[in-house]
């Protein structure tokens, strides 16, 4: 218990100084731009419940998770494919390259040619930038492949699925999920970004509506929100990632504790 | 090995060329949105020889240059800092984790309200988005230090900045790289972006016209470009990263797996 007050205070005490000296500074300013924070706060539960809920931020949401989802499996499957063969990379190297240093955005529109603006254009969207981060990150990761543990996994006869899941995979885990992490921030940008583009409902779209109607508070909670929803989903994703890692986390901790 | 290595790239490259100069030839495709390679070649070498491509390739790349630099700079320096502080890397965890995660296209709107189609709206939307990037990468890079080699170095009377320079650094060397490597390309992204969307000159807004002129191929041919463009700067740190970690297990030595 003593342990956990000091901890909650590091924790709250940044935050609350920033929002303090946001609303002080805020309060009485007359600048369109900035409005003081009172009155954003105000607006914000008239914008952001009942209707705006179910119709623009759960389809922002569900595109950003199929988009997401794609992204992961398809990056860790290549990834560990062309990691793992320096013949397959050999080959593959230039042409991934080329399509990865193509910046998603970009795509916006090619994607829109294809597939209209419903929901496939964004989630194809999605998964097309954040497949690069994980896949980036899988190939560095199943390449430094500790020598010592594949000789090991190797003599003592691992092989296939097995060596795949508990050699390779394993430890290259620790950079899946860097790049995992990267991508979750890439796939919001993008969520954004093929909202505002072209699109009927979501949070891109909505927010782009407020700045153009001059609707300043509103466009700031639509900032908040994004905040919030980008913070929720790194908090879901940093309890995935201390269950999976746990063995990772560990042995740093111990290693640390036992010097 | 080498020439074997750029044999197979180039033998992979020529195969994928080849395949979008058949699938919309055999008609697998519909041409008018995806035309061969050689068609969008065409447009390719129309847009070289433009002065006005030549300026929008100017303006993206200023603002990419120079939004990098600032981020990096940046994110190095906080992350080191929050790092070896003690207590300040949870003290400002939780604000870390609230601003990242904010996708810098939020502020699109507020950055055309405050200076329009301005350099200054690309630099706040690039900075804003590759900062977090070498921050995380160096937050993550600084946790991965070896416990025995930092104890090592403490029990020989390292003072912290011999400790920052001397375990800390190359350790988080790797990390750093990656991360500078991602801001690289995060930062065209965001450039190009706020080309596209707010309209800011460059080639995303030359992408932007092509789209609504029905100009297809040109389309095809400038994201070409930023396609080039991306490749080029990923090499460029790439061959950074191989110089700086020339020392280290992912460089050094190819693991056989």
């Amino acid at each position: 218990m003593s342990r956990v007050l000091p901890r909650l205070v590091l924790v709250v005490a940044l935050p609350a100084v920033l929002v303090t000296v946001w609303w002080l500074a805020s309060a009485g300013s007359t600048n369109v731009y900035w409005p003081p924070l009172r009155t954003i706060l105000q607006a914000f539960p008239d914008v952001w419940t009942g209707e705006r809920l179910r119709a623009d931020v759960l389809p922002s949401l569900l595109r950003l998770a199929g988009g997401y989802a794609t992204a992961a499996v398809v990056g860790v499957a290549l990834g560990t494919l062309i990691g793992s063969s320096p013949w397959v990379r050999a080959v593959c190297e230039p042409v991934l390259e080329f399509l990865r240093a193509v910046p998603p955005p970009v795509l916006v529109p090619v994607i829109m040619l294809f597939a209209g603006i419903g929901d496939i254009m964004k989630v194809a969207v999605i998964a097309s930038g954040c497949v690069w981060p994980v896949l980036l990150n899988t190939v560095e990761g199943v390449r430094a492949v500790d020598a010592v543990t594949a000789q090991t996994a190797r003599s003592y006869g691992i092989t296939g699925v097995a060596r795949l899941r508990h050699v390779v995979l394993r430890s290259a885990s620790p950079q899946i999920f860097a790049g995992l992490r990267q991508a979750l921030s890439v796939g919001i940008i993008l969520m954004v970004i093929s909202e505002m583009f072209a699109a009927s409902n979501g949070l891109g779209f909505t927010i782009v509506q407020f700045q153009r109607g001059f609707a300043i508070p509103d466009m700031w909670t639509g900032i908040l929100l994004l905040g919030l929803l980008g913070f929720l989903l790194s908090v879901v994703f940093r309890l995935v990632e201390r269950r999976a890692l746990g063995w990772y986390h560990g042995l740093r901790a111990s290693s640390r504790r036992s010097r | 090995m080498r020439a074997t290595n750029a044999a197979l790239g180039a033998a992979g490259l020529a195969a994928f060329l080849a395949l979008g100069e058949a699938v919309p030839r055999l008609g697998l495709v519909e041409d008018a949105y995806f035309p061969p390679t050689s068609r969008i070649a065409d447009a390719l070498g129309a847009e070289l020889a433009e002065g006005t491509f030549w300026t929008a390739l100017g303006d993206t790349l200023t603002g990419w240059a120079l939004g990098l630099a600032i981020a990096v700079g940046a994110g190095i320096l906080a992350g080191v800092v929050l790092s070896i502080v003690p207590y300040l890397r949870e003290a400002t965890a939780s604000t870390i984790e609230f601003l990242r995660p904010i996708p810098s296209v939020a502020l699109i709107p507020l950055a055309v309200l405050l200076y329009g189609t301005e350099l200054r709206s690309v630099l706040l939307l690039v900075v804003y988005a590759a900062f977090w990037q070498v921050l995380i990468q160096v937050l993550y890079g600084v946790q991965d230090v070896d416990p025995v080699a930092d104890e090592t170095a403490r029990s020989y009377g390292l003072g912290t900045w011999a400790r920052i320079r001397h375990v800390l650094w190359p350790s988080a060397l790797p990390y750093v790289m990656t991360g500078v490597r991602l801001a690289a390309a995060v930062a065209l992204i965001l450039a190009l972006t706020a080309e596209l969307v707010i309209g800011a000159p460059g080639l995303g807004a030359r992408i932007a016209v092509a789209q609504t002129s029905q100009a297809v191929p040109e389309m095809y041919a400038l994201i070409v470009v930023t396609g080039l463009l991306g490749l080029l700067i990923n090499v460029g740190a790439r061959t950074v990263e191989r110089r700086a970690l020339a020392w280290h297990q992912s460089v050094r030595g190819e693991v056989t797996v």
